[in-house]
């Protein structure tokens, strides 16, 4: 029935470099080309109908599709193994995309509590206002998920890598509780990057990225990304109207009938990015293509640098814990073996010896290392998360999500170790001086 | 059951082999799923002749809708089936017992469309078989266009893509 053989695969970093760039067809520009453009013309108005329909594949306006955002989306799939991704202007912004196209007013969702700060404040404050609940789990055990479904729950979220750091959760148990109750699981894996963990590979049905991170690489670009798996069955779930049903929002169209396996990524485009309109802009889907070019080289470099930070912060006598899962007294160790074999990222968390004013006193003093809220970057990055990222949460919550007064957020980057390391040891010494 | 897996070469060889598709199942209604791909198949060249027994005697794009493949007066090469996986069986069987009359070299059952059974009538026959898998969307995968809805085609080449209709 089927061709014995099979298909090359190629590696990862094959398809970091190539997936969904093919030469230029019309000058063969070998680049993949920077398309500033917001608007494609039509053969005619029958094609226009077409693709308005989407009965046709086709550039309308770059709100939509874009050529340079369709490459970057292309790739991201292909790092991820799945089967298809939708671009958007932020990770925030790919995140609303996900949810408004899996819910309706009045449903809910369950979600890890260890969590980036954002996205807490988005599921459990602004989402609220939208209609849906988010109901919040202590992670660490995956039968908690099982014990906090409700009916109306449609989907589970996790970072797999927690942010601000040192938590992995065993994603591949709670892939079980959300394929026995027939709900997607959401991962968003910003903090490991796909080069370091496929969630798909242990279950995941989306998997979202802040590409602003890892991904882009240098600090340069906002963007973010839905990927699916293609292999939730939204029918046999039974409870998605918005992929089964009719669209009113699309004349009548049935997106998982008419899609398939790239169904929801389909319909996060063409309603909730068409609605909704938070979509990429081309320079920061090129600059974001480039990046991650060099994902797999910078990886390396980023968990081999982390790996020495943590274990020099373990063994410094103004440090009073540090929080990372590639250190072997982390409790987070085994776990991390198993789904991040390569190494946990480059974002983990430590407390200083004398709390939140030595803390503070830290971050302030630092030369090197660059104050400021962003993660993934070539540069290494400090953060006090209970007075920035995570200052919008309660102070038990903020603790719960590991994000207390004493901890200090470490992205470790890409300059030379000793330099590093040299300016942690000053910014300690100044701190406790 | 085992996932469906076909390589590209299999597809492309059947997409490039093919000129003219009886479509079961078509669909008059535009916003349906046959229709979409009806459309789709006839800008890329290939005639596609509707057969859909509610819909007999009346135009599709175009094209004059027939009852039952016996019932199609011309050649063609593939049976494009829009029903669900059961209903798939007798068409299969229809197919393989006109194959010679028709030219019929190849049963593709659409997506969410599987029937092992009759696959294995059709491929006893001769005949290729495509199941769970859209014309449409591997036309798009192979030749470039599904890459602009960002889906994941596998293709990786550092040739020059030949521009396509």
């Amino acid at each position: 029935m089927t061709d014995d053989k099979k298909d090359k695969e190629f590696g990862f970093a094959t398809r970091a470099i190539h997936a969904g760039s093919r030469p230029e067809p019309l000058t063969g520009a070998r680049n993949t080309p920077i398309y500033q453009t917001t608007s494609y013309v039509f053969e005619d108005t029958d094609h226009a109908a077409d693709l308005f329909n989407l009965s046709r594949f086709g550039f309308i306006y770059s709100r939509l599709t874009n050529p340079t955002v369709s490459v970057l989306e292309e790739r991201c799939a292909a790092l991820e193994n799945g089967r298809a991704a939708v671009a958007a202007a932020s990770g925030h912004a790919a995140q609303f995309l996900t949810f408004f196209t899996l819910l309706e007013p009045g449903d809910e969702f369950l979600a890890s509590r260890n969590l980036y700060g954002g996205s807490m404040t988005q599921f459990g404050l602004s989402f609220k206002r939208l209609g849906w609940t988010c109901h919040f789990v202590d992670p660490t055990d995956p039968e908690n998920f099982r014990k906090a479904l409700t009916p109306k729950c449609k989907g589970i979220f996790i970072e797999t890598l927690a942010n601000p750091g040192g938590i992995v959760l065993d994603v591949e148990k709670i892939a079980a509780v959300a394929r026995d109750a027939q709900i997607p699981l959401i991962v968003d894996n910003t903090m490991a990057s796909p080069y370091l963990h496929n969630p798909i590979e242990w279950g995941a049905d989306i998997v979202i990225h802040s590409t602003t991170k890892f991904l882009s690489g240098h600090g340069t670009s906002m963007g973010g990304v839905v990927i699916e798996s293609g292999k939730f069955d939204w029918f046999k779930a039974g409870k998605f109207p918005t992929m089964t049903q009719p669209d009113p929002a699309y004349h009548g169209l049935t997106f998982y009938e008419t899609f398939g396996d790239f169904g929801f990524t389909t319909k996060a485009r063409a309603v909730a990015l068409r609605d909704f309109g938070p979509s990429m802009a081309p320079m920061n889907a090129f600059l974001t293509i480039t990046g991650i070019e060099t994902l797999p080289l910078r990886m390396e470099r980023h968990v081999a640098n982390a790996q020495a930070v943590a274990k020099f912060l373990a063994g410094h006598p103004k440090v009073e814990w540090v929080s990372y899962a590639g250190l072997p007294s982390s409790p987070y160790h085994d776990l991390a073996k198993k789904y991040l074999p390569k190494g946990p990222g480059s974002v983990f968390t430590f407390g200083v010896k004398g709390g939140f004013d030595v803390g503070r006193r830290m971050v302030e003093g630092m030369e090197l290392f660059s104050h400021l809220a962003n993660i993934g970057d070539t540069r290494s990055l400090i953060l006090h998360p209970a007075s920035t990222t995570h200052r919008q949460l309660s102070e038990e919550q903020r603790v719960a999500s590991g994000a207390g007064p004493d901890v200090i957020r470490l992205s470790i980057g890409l300059e030379s170790i000793e330099d590093i390391l040299e300016d942690l040891d000053r910014g300690l010494s100044r701190a406790t001086k | 059951m085992a996932e469906l897996s076909y390589t590209d070469a299999y597809i492309a060889d059947i997409l490039g082999s093919v000129a003219t598709i009886a479509m079961v199942g078509a669909s008059p209604d535009w916003v349906r799923p046959s229709y979409f791909a009806m459309k789709y198949l006839q800008s890329k060249g290939f005639r596609v002749i509707p057969v859909n027994p509610r819909a007999a005697g009346t135009q599709i794009l175009g094209e004059t809708t027939y009852a039952d493949l016996a019932a199609v007066p011309h050649q063609f090469q593939m049976v494009d089936i829009f029903r669900n996986s059961e209903a798939a069986g007798p068409i299969v069987d229809e197919a393989i017992a006109l194959a010679q009359d028709k030219g019929i070299d190849v049963i593709w059952m659409q997506l969410g469309v599987r029937n092992d059974e009759a696959a294995a009538r059709a491929e006893k026959a001769g005949l290729k078989v495509v199941m769970n898998r859209c014309p449409k969307i591997e036309y798009g995968r192979l030749f470039g266009e599904l890459s602009w809805s960002g889906v994941n085609t596998k293709i990786i080449s550092a040739k020059r893509q030949r521009l396509r209709r």
